[in-house]
């Protein structure tokens, strides 16, 4: 469990993290979001006791980070920056954090072998591409089989086959009840890896909510058809209530109706259908208006319920 | 690279049990806080991993012999052509050791790396996930890095007196352990070196940056002795003491009727090296306090 309380930290006069408060739970997987600079590694280094925040605390299962009495054990991390020297191997880097918290030898060949590094083990590291990087940066995260999970951007660099790899790992790491933190700026990835979501930007909290939840409440549905009757169709859809607009290929695109109800409508009033289908706004776009000017969207409790339209936000009356 | 879900089956937690507790703990999990000595074990992994340490000390023994057994060959023709112009001040224990002034460097980059190729690679954020408690790093640095610097130092003080000596035997004075001060000099050779070693250390703490460092350290080695040849000989005679590179000669002298009159303003050999402690001293303390209390 990692309980963040009102943490600011300020670099000269920027502003990296604003206030934050939030806890991340054992159990399942925490998704952290935010566009570039929101402000996400910062939170992470906080977490570690790396860089200290100007105001707020950070509590490890209650502990401060620096008196935890074998911090690998309890907390791994996986950061941004890449924390190895490049003319050391895999294993003399990984053997050298072992020694420090008193972990077993035996243990880096284990993680070695759990990330599929152990044929490169002995290369320096600098030879590493990005990918073994990520993967060795991943053995050291797991070396004190820790509770506590932090990684940033770990897909970051991977191919499809590693994305999976790690989306993987993530829910195996939260099944034997683990805390897992993951920061990413990529919605749709966390859409499928997260089960809880904590969204910030411009270092302020957006929003903290589990994942259906999010997704729920954000994602807009759109149905998209295509009839030599538009005009008919459009009139009818009006009638209902439901917002209808045209799009560039001639297509219309619907909200307001599922897809089912859009078909019976057509099917009532005797219209053909060339196309009917599910599109919506992409999880990206979502997220891009949802974080966008993040400012104007702050009401103190998260997100305002109806900011989103047209994928221009409506604006938020300052309270 | 693949890797199969079956690696992944076979998973973390095959390793230990959880918890901080150390009623949860197995043995597996060593119980209680981790100490210095497996701060110091990680740190020499560190140390010994990497090849700039192995070609620093193989600059520094080559060098300094090397440099050495040089300077020493052309004083020994010197001295059979013009024994007489050559005799004064003539000190083989020094001449043999000269090669050091350049052999610092080696250490003092050696220091300075130890550190800052930490901050330069990111690698720092891995050790202080491991070793929240900071000062404990450096403690453990400061260990390693001193027992290391010192056995090279020694070794090679002690290979370059016996070259310079060997060199000198046929044709000029030359000197033995049992000369006056010559034992001495090797020794304390050997721990100007390994206290230089340590400052760099420390200056690389403050400053995390390798050129930065280094060129803090030549600086003082070798541009304040130029600066201060500028000032009135009264300020040379009473700040040219503290310098670290004059208490350097000193210390690489033996003790000659000559040098007693050469080094006269200077401190004697043991108290310049207690300056040259205290120096090492301060950098580390003023290192380890910006380590703790800046971010990494
Ligand atoms: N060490 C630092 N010194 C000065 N400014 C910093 C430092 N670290 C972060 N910042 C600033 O703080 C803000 C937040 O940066 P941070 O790296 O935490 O964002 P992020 O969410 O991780 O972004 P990204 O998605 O690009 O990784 C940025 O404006 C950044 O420039
Ligand atoms: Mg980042």
């Amino acid at each position: 469990m990692i309980e963040v309380q009102g943490v600011t930290k300020c670099y000269g006069d920027t502003v990296a993290v604003d206030d934050l408060t939030f806890d991340v739970r054992p159990g399942s997987v925490t998704g952290f979001l935010g566009p570039n600079g929101s402000g996400k590694s910062t939170t992470m280094r906080l977490i570690m006791g790396l860089d200290y925040p100007d105001s707020g605390s950070i509590r490890i299962d209650g502990r401060r980070f620096r008196d935890l009495s074998r911090p690998l054990n309890k907390v791994g991390a996986l950061l941004e920056a890449r924390a190895i020297h490049p003319g050391r191997s895999a294993s003399n880097h990984l053997l050298a954090l072992a020694a420090a918290n008193g972990i077993k030898r035996s243990r880096v060949e284990e993680v070695l072998q759990l990330v599929g590094l152990e044929k490169v083990a002995r290369k320096r590291a600098g030879k590493f591409s990005l990918g073994m990087g990520q993967r060795l940066g991943i053995a050291a995260a797991l070396l004190g089989d820790p509770e506590v999970l932090l990684f940033d951007e770990p897909i970051n660099g991977l191919d499809p086959e590693g994305i999976l790899w790690v989306r993987n790992l993530l829910h195996h790491l939260a099944g034997e009840g683990r805390t897992i933190f993951v920061s990413s700026h990529l919605m749709s990835e966390m859409a499928l890896t997260a089960d809880h979501v904590i969204v910030i930007g411009k270092g302020r909290m957006i929003a903290n909510s589990s994942m259906a939840d999010f997704l729920a409440r954000n994602s807009r549905q759109v149905v998209r058809v295509r009839t030599p009757e538009s005009t008919r169709l459009r009139q009818a859809i009006d009638e209902m209530g439901a917002t209808v607009r045209a799009g560039h290929d001639g297509a219309l695109s619907v909200e307001g109706m599922t897809v089912e109800a859009v078909g019976d409508l057509a099917f009532r009033i005797g219209v053909p259908l060339h196309e009917l289908s599910r599109s919506g706004a992409s999880l990206e776009e979502t997220f891009m208006n949802l974080t966008r000017d993040s400012l104007e969207y702050m009401d103190g409790s998260g997100l305002t319920s109806n900011g989103l339209r047209d994928g221009v936000p409506d604006k938020v009356v300052s309270p | 690279m693949t890797v199969s879900n079956q690696v992944l089956a076979s998973g973390p937690s095959s390793a230990a049990t959880h918890g901080d507790d150390p009623v949860e703990t197995h043995g597996s999990r060593p119980s209680g806080h981790y100490s210095v000595v497996d701060v110091a074990r990680a740190e020499w992994i560190k140390l010994v991993t990497v090849r700039s340490t192995t070609w620093s000390i193989v600059a520094l023994v080559v060098v300094s012999t090397g440099i050495g057994s040089l300077v020493t060959m052309a004083k020994a023709s010197q001295f059979s052509q013009h024994p007489y112009a050559t005799g004064i001040g003539f000190d083989p224990t020094r001449l043999s050791l000269s090669g050091l002034l350049l052999g610092q460097f080696a250490i003092g980059v050696l220091g300075a790396l130890f550190v800052t190729a930490e901050y330069s690679t990111g690698t720092i954020y891995a050790t202080l996930a491991a070793v929240p408690r900071r000062h404990l790093v450096v403690i453990a640095k400061t260990v390693v890095f001193g027992l290391v610097a010192f056995a090279a130092s020694e070794v090679t003080c002690f290979a370059s007196f016996y070259a310079g000596q060997a060199i000198l035997s046929g044709s000029a004075p030359y000197a033995t352990l049992s000369s006056p001060g010559a034992l001495r000099a090797v020794i304390s050779g050997g721990l100007y070196l390994t206290a230089l070693g340590l400052f760099a250390l420390g200056i690389g703490y403050i400053v995390r940056h390798t050129a930065a460092a280094i060129s803090i350290f030549v600086t003082i080695l070798l541009v304040f002795p130029l600066i201060l040849q500028a000032l009135p000989t009264s300020y040379i005679n009473a700040v040219g003491k503290f310098l670290p590179a004059n208490i350097g000669l000193v210390l690489l002298s033996g003790s000659t009727p000559a040098n007693s009159i050469l080094m006269k303003h200077m401190f004697s050999p043991w108290v310049g090296f207690g300056i040259l402690c205290a120096y090492a001293v301060v950098a580390l303390v003023a290192g380890t306090l910006s380590m703790i209390v800046r971010d990494a």
